[in-house]
């Protein structure tokens, strides 16, 4: 095959071509700042307005609900920081064990900046804990900031859920929801989430865009501070480009919603089928818990995963591994150790995550290599059984 | 994903050695599942000397090229002649290895070394000596351990010490105690056993890493003169020269630095 099978959309995906198409004119054209008194700039904010707008619908918020930011880790990292900056009298917060860096190293810091965090556990398919979640609501409980799904193993966590507790609690909301949207129906006015987070670039538009959903009413400080920007939410002049794609690409994911869970599922489906069938001692992480469409994690028993993603590599296949040498950590992903996976499979874990762009072939050609470069890894390994 | 050269990604792909050996004279493993790297190496012995070589290995790319270069450079030699191969050997031949993996080069000095020991009949190491204890229970790394990977390498760092012994690697608890033990070594026993010339090389060091850089932010300087008996000889430069605080700066900073970091012993005088 000639070309890259691209199997790693969790980490980052393709920008749409249509989303470029729009973007273009937004560096040479119409380069106006949206702040500016004359008509040349003013026509620039219409049209982030006008994206704003496209963000909105594809979570079911208002227009005047959404700010943009530089991506999904300031949104997470601000979402935080307002909770306490509004509330300070509490000093507590509640998250969960398997969250995105952007949201466990920010808490890390914070306890080291005297605030308490509690982690909550999940059980062995990845779901979470949600008594212990209940239980660990304290007075001074400032926000609970748990991820929509997770970017390792797909895992949906039920968010709705999460936030009536939450209010039963008077506790302010925040979910992650990077690598849920554009993947399944998210329906805001469903929900009582007070801040959510967005990457622009999980869903076919550039990176260094993001959104964060601030419920309207809410008290809210800025976490970047400086000129009146996105109506003195966020400061710095726009990334007016990336906003105009990011719009489009909301608007196309509205649109395919339907396709990535019938299509793009059936993809991941006869993947994961394939390769269990295939292969002998595997375990599909978070198999018995509800899932993204497009992720599937499996683990290969007493193989080490950096050595299956060097060979996928030569095969010009693209993915990801929770391998402790992959990360450059010692320890393999965070997030199977908190769903208790063995060690000798949490090594050898493989995570596959499709787009719209996938197709059969890429799912044959990877079902074709993956059987050869596990037998040759088990060959040289001293665990034979 | 790693940068791995082509020498590494040569012996990943295509490992030599690899497999059993059914009448080895020596078969001894070194890691575990749980770290994500073992290795267990298979030795054929006549006469003093490795007649073949065979190992198995489980781990990342770097551990595979290591083991496989590993049974390339004993396969042939005399037992003598093994005994020398220390983990920078290795990576040297794989044309270098990224900071956090040269613990798989360690790893496959430490199958050579382990299967000699069991050869010369000394399996008994494997219980801990008098003094040892283990320092990170994740990797269970003893303080003999760390001490050795300091001596030979002259590491500074608790980092350092993770990249060659993986202690400190996974809940990072024992960093402390890592700390310590670095800090203490370099204290007493590191500075008894150095040779003057080693005490030299520690002091350039120290001088231009920590105390030149200090003065010069005053606009000062200092060059190393000489070095006997434990005196330090020094000329200050700039600033400091003809600064009437000289003599504070030579015994309260100077001296006191160089105490700290390379012997407790030394003093520091002006020439």
């Amino acid at each position: 095959m000639n070309r890259e099978v691209y199997l790693d959309n969790n980490a980052t995906t393709k920008v749409a071509p249509e989303v470029l198409q729009e973007m273009l004119p937004y560096f040479c054209e119409y380069y106006g700042n949206p702040s500016s008194a004359h008509n040349f700039g003013a026509n620039v904010r219409k049209r982030i307005d006008a994206a704003r707008e496209k963000v909105a619908q594809l979570i079911g918020a208002l227009p005047e609900e959404i700010i943009f930011t530089s991506g999904g880790t300031e949104s997470d990292n601000t979402a935080i920081h307002s909770a306490l900056a509004t509330q300070p009298n509490k000093k507590h917060i509640i998250t969960s064990k398997v969250e995105h860096p952007a949201v466990l190293n920010y808490c890390k810091y914070l306890e080291k900046n005297g605030y308490k965090v509690s982690y909550i556990n999940v059980d062995e398919d990845g779901n979470i804990d949600l008594p212990e979640l209940e239980n660990s609501i304290r007075q001074d409980t400032a926000i609970i900031s748990i991820m929509y799904a997770n970017n390792e193993t797909g895992v949906i966590f039920p968010i709705k859920r999460i936030a009536e507790i939450a209010k039963n609690h008077g506790v302010l909301v925040h979910t992650d929801a990077v690598q849920a949207v554009g993947k399944i129906p998210i329906n805001l006015k469903d929900m009582q989430i007070d801040m959510l987070s967005i990457s622009g670039h999980k869903i076919h538009s550039p990176k260094g865009i993001g959104v964060l959903y601030i419920r309207k009413n809410l008290k809210f400080k800025p976490f970047i501070i400086g000129g009146h920007q996105e109506n003195g939410l966020r400061a710095g002049t726009e990334n007016v480009a990336s906003i105009i794609g990011l719009g489009k690409a909301c608007e196309l994911a509205l649109k395919n919603i339907d396709y990535e869970n019938t299509k793009v599922r059936e993809l991941r489906d006869k993947l994961e089928c394939g390769l269990v069938e295939k292969i002998k001692l595997t375990k599909v992480n978070g198999k018995n818990a509800e899932r993204l469409p497009n992720t599937l994690n499996i683990s290969f028993k007493n193989v080490e995963g950096e050595a299956i993603l060097l060979y996928l590599n030569e095969k010009r296949i693209c993915a990801s591994s929770g391998s402790a040498c992959t990360t450059g950590s010692l320890e393999p992903s965070h997030v199977l150790m908190a769903m208790k996976t063995p060690f000798e499979y949490a090594h050898g874990s493989i995570r596959f995550s499709f787009s719209k762009y996938n197709t059969i072939e890429d799912v044959d050609c990877v079902l074709a290599e993956m059987p050869a470069i596990i037998e040759k890894l088990r060959n040289l390994s001293p665990f034979q059984d | 994903m790693w940068e791995y050269s082509d020498k590494v990604k040569e012996h990943f792909f295509n490992p030599h050695n690899v497999g059993k050996i059914d009448d080895a004279d020596v078969v001894v493993e070194v890691g575990s599942a749980a770290c994500g790297d073992a290795l267990k190496l298979y030795l054929k012995i006549d006469n003093d000397v490795i007649t073949d070589a065979k190992f198995q290995t489980y781990g990342c790319g770097s551990a595979i090229a290591s083991s496989s270069v590993l049974t390339d450079m004993i396969i042939g030699k005399k037992l003598d002649e093994v005994k020398t191969i220390t983990n920078e050997d290795i990576v040297k031949i794989l044309g270098g290895l990224p900071p956090a993996k040269i613990h798989c080069s360690v790893m496959a000095q430490e199958a050579i070394e382990k299967a000699l020991n069991v050869y010369y009949g000394k399996a008994a190491e494997e219980k801990l000596a008098d003094g040892e204890y283990i320092v990170c229970h994740c990797f269970n790394v003893s303080n003999f351990k760390i001490e050795k990977v300091l001596k030979e390498h002259n590491l500074q760092t608790v980092e350092e010490v993770t990249h060659y012994t993986k202690a400190g690697g996974a809940c990072g608890k024992c960093k402390p105690n890592i700390e310590k033990i670095i800090q203490e070594y370099y204290k007493k026993g590191a500075a008894k056993k150095m040779t003057n010339l080693e005490k030299i090389e520690r002091i350039k060091s120290v001088i231009n890493s920590e105390i030149r850089p200090a003065l010069q932010n005053d606009g000062g300087d200092i060059e190393l003169i000489d070095f006997k008996n434990d005196v330090v000889i020094v000329k200050l430069r700039g600033a400091c020269g003809g600064c009437p605080m000289t003599k504070m700066t030579l015994k309260n900073f100077v001296e006191e630095v160089l105490k700290e970091k390379v012997d407790a012993n030394l003093t520091v005088e002006e020439e």
